[in-house]
């Protein structure tokens, strides 16, 4: 997270990754759409990395696997290392190229679902899981990829309208005042 | 500046994949018994009232999105349905025994189970979270130990056999689907009395596997898998006998292997589930 972190951007990111979270086990995940669920977690933790950045996504990553391991009765870690890679992922893309373009979420959304979904497969075959790698299962992770990217650019429109408020540097205004006030354009130096 | 802003970034990074890796680690060579493991049931204590509660706010919203996926499925559903129908038409004037040995069959499947039901103390709980992943084919209730429930009780809906209880806290109770890879359940052909282990084929919630079966043994798609109820050394089986489990939809039979390997698709959806009965006395009061 570049700068200060306020109070009321944790409580924010707090209270979206837990609505987000509880909506995904009590709801979405029990709508079947193609024989798979969406999965909103993944791409909550990537939206929350891409506007906050690393470090605040690495923690929303790691707490919210957490929270899923813990509710869910699963193996305790396996999602909070994936989520805590995603989050973090996310952040470092946020930090190191600043993307502005309108399918950066989904595009992003895209690789955090896969991540999320192969790494927990990869996770759950080094943990001793007796499962054939069947075709289905390629299918389903696939699928799950596909609407997830579908979903993925509402979804960080609800995280950034939730967060924009208590944002310190959002990038958008960021590059908007940079251009507007003068002096700071590429052009203008050039 | 920057310096410290990197090194406490990756201060960050290594802390958190560090603790995660403890805690698989820690985790993965527990006993069920172990703190780890009741530090989630107490977590699952806490949080599963207010699951409870957004389950119930949100099924109208369930019920909207499933409403719409059932219209997008109804086409095929349709047709699948006609050509049962056609199937079951022709099986109607082929044989007119066949009435009464679907009379005996449906006794057999316990469709008309209510007297058993009762014999075995049913609680009915309701659906309120379910695991999201492929792997983990998981749901958790509303009812726990202080309604009777205990580990290794079977769960049945409508349609037919769903899983067993694997973890119970006071209020709630983690359902393992029998579609997990940790499942296996003893079972046998309604029509012919051929008994084998039923387990998952891991990936594919539609299909489950009647395993050892030999090749001799004369399977046929559409004859009914049902709970055998057997109890012996190496495979108890912890579910009453006459439970449906679900239909044989194909027989792969390869010359090089000594067993067949039927494909069985599960009477219940447990993808849909809403309402389980826990059976509490799954053995009559000896359990």
């Amino acid at each position: 997270m570049s700068g200060s972190v306020s109070a009321a951007l944790v409580v924010r990111v707090a209270a979206l990754a837990l609505a987000a979270t509880l909506l995904e086990i009590v709801a979405v995940s029990q709508i079947s759409v193609f024989g798979v669920s969406a999965d909103l977690t993944p791409l909550m933790v990537m939206s929350i990395g891409l506007l906050i950045g690393s470090v605040g996504g690495a923690v929303t990553g790691f707490s919210v696997g957490l929270f899923l391991d813990l509710a869910l009765v699963q193996t305790l870690g396996v999602n909070s290392l994936i989520f805590t890679l995603v989050g973090y992922g996310a952040g470092r893309l946020r930090e190191l190229r600043d993307p502005q373009g309108a399918i950066v979420p989904v595009a992003a959304g895209a690789a955090a679902t896969a991540i999320a979904t192969i790494g927990y497969s990869l996770v759950q075959f080094l943990l001793g899981v007796d499962a054939p790698v069947s075709l289905l299962l390629f299918r389903e992770i696939v699928t799950t990829v596909v609407i997830n990217t579908v979903i993925a650019l509402p979804v960080f429109a609800v995280a950034r309208r939730w967060l924009q408020p208590v944002m310190p540097d959002d990038p958008r205004r960021r590059r908007r005042r940079a251009y507007t006030t003068g002096g700071l354009s590429p052009l203008s130096r050039a | 500046m920057y310096d410290k802003t990197v090194r406490r970034r990756r201060a960050v990074l290594g802390l958190l994949v560090a603790c995660s890796l403890i805690l698989l680690t820690a985790y993965f060579g527990e006993s069920a018994g172990s703190p780890l493991h009741s530090v989630q049931r107490g977590f699952l204590e806490v949080v599963s009232p207010i699951q409870d509660g957004a389950s119930r706010a949100l099924k109208p919203v369930r019920d909207l999105f499933g409403w719409f996926g059932d219209t997008m499925d109804a086409k095929d559903e349709r047709d699948e349905l006609r050509e049962q129908l056609e199937e079951a038409r022709a099986e109607a004037i082929a044989n007119a025994a066949a009435a009464r040995e679907v009379q005996e069959l449906q006794k057999l499947l316990g469709l008309d189970r209510a007297l058993g039901l009762d014999e075995m103390s049913p609680v009915s709980a309701r659906v309120i979270t379910r695991s999201p992943t492929l792997w983990y084919s998981q749901v958790t209730i509303n009812k726990g130990s202080s309604d009777g429930l205990a580990v290794d009780q079977p769960a049945i809906n409508g349609d037919g056999l769903v899983g067993t209880v694997t973890s119970v806290s006071g209020s709630s109770a983690i359902v393992t689907l029998i579609t997990d890879h940790t499942s296996g359940v003893s079972a046998k052909v309604a029509e012919t009395g051929v008994e084998g282990i039923v387990q998952p084929a891991v990936g594919k919630p539609d299909d489950l596997l009647l395993e050892f079966i030999r090749r001799g043994d004369r399977i046929e798609k559409g004859q009914k898998v049902i709970t055998a109820g057997s109890r012996s050394s190496r495979y108890e089986s912890l579910f009453p006998p006459g439970i449906p489990v679900g239909q044989v939809t194909k027989v792969d039979d390869t010359e090089l292997d000594v067993y067949q390997r039927v494909h069985v698709r599960p009477f219940a959806q447990l993808r849909r589930l809403d309402v389980v009965q826990v059976l509490t006395a799954p053995h009559g009061g000896a359990t």
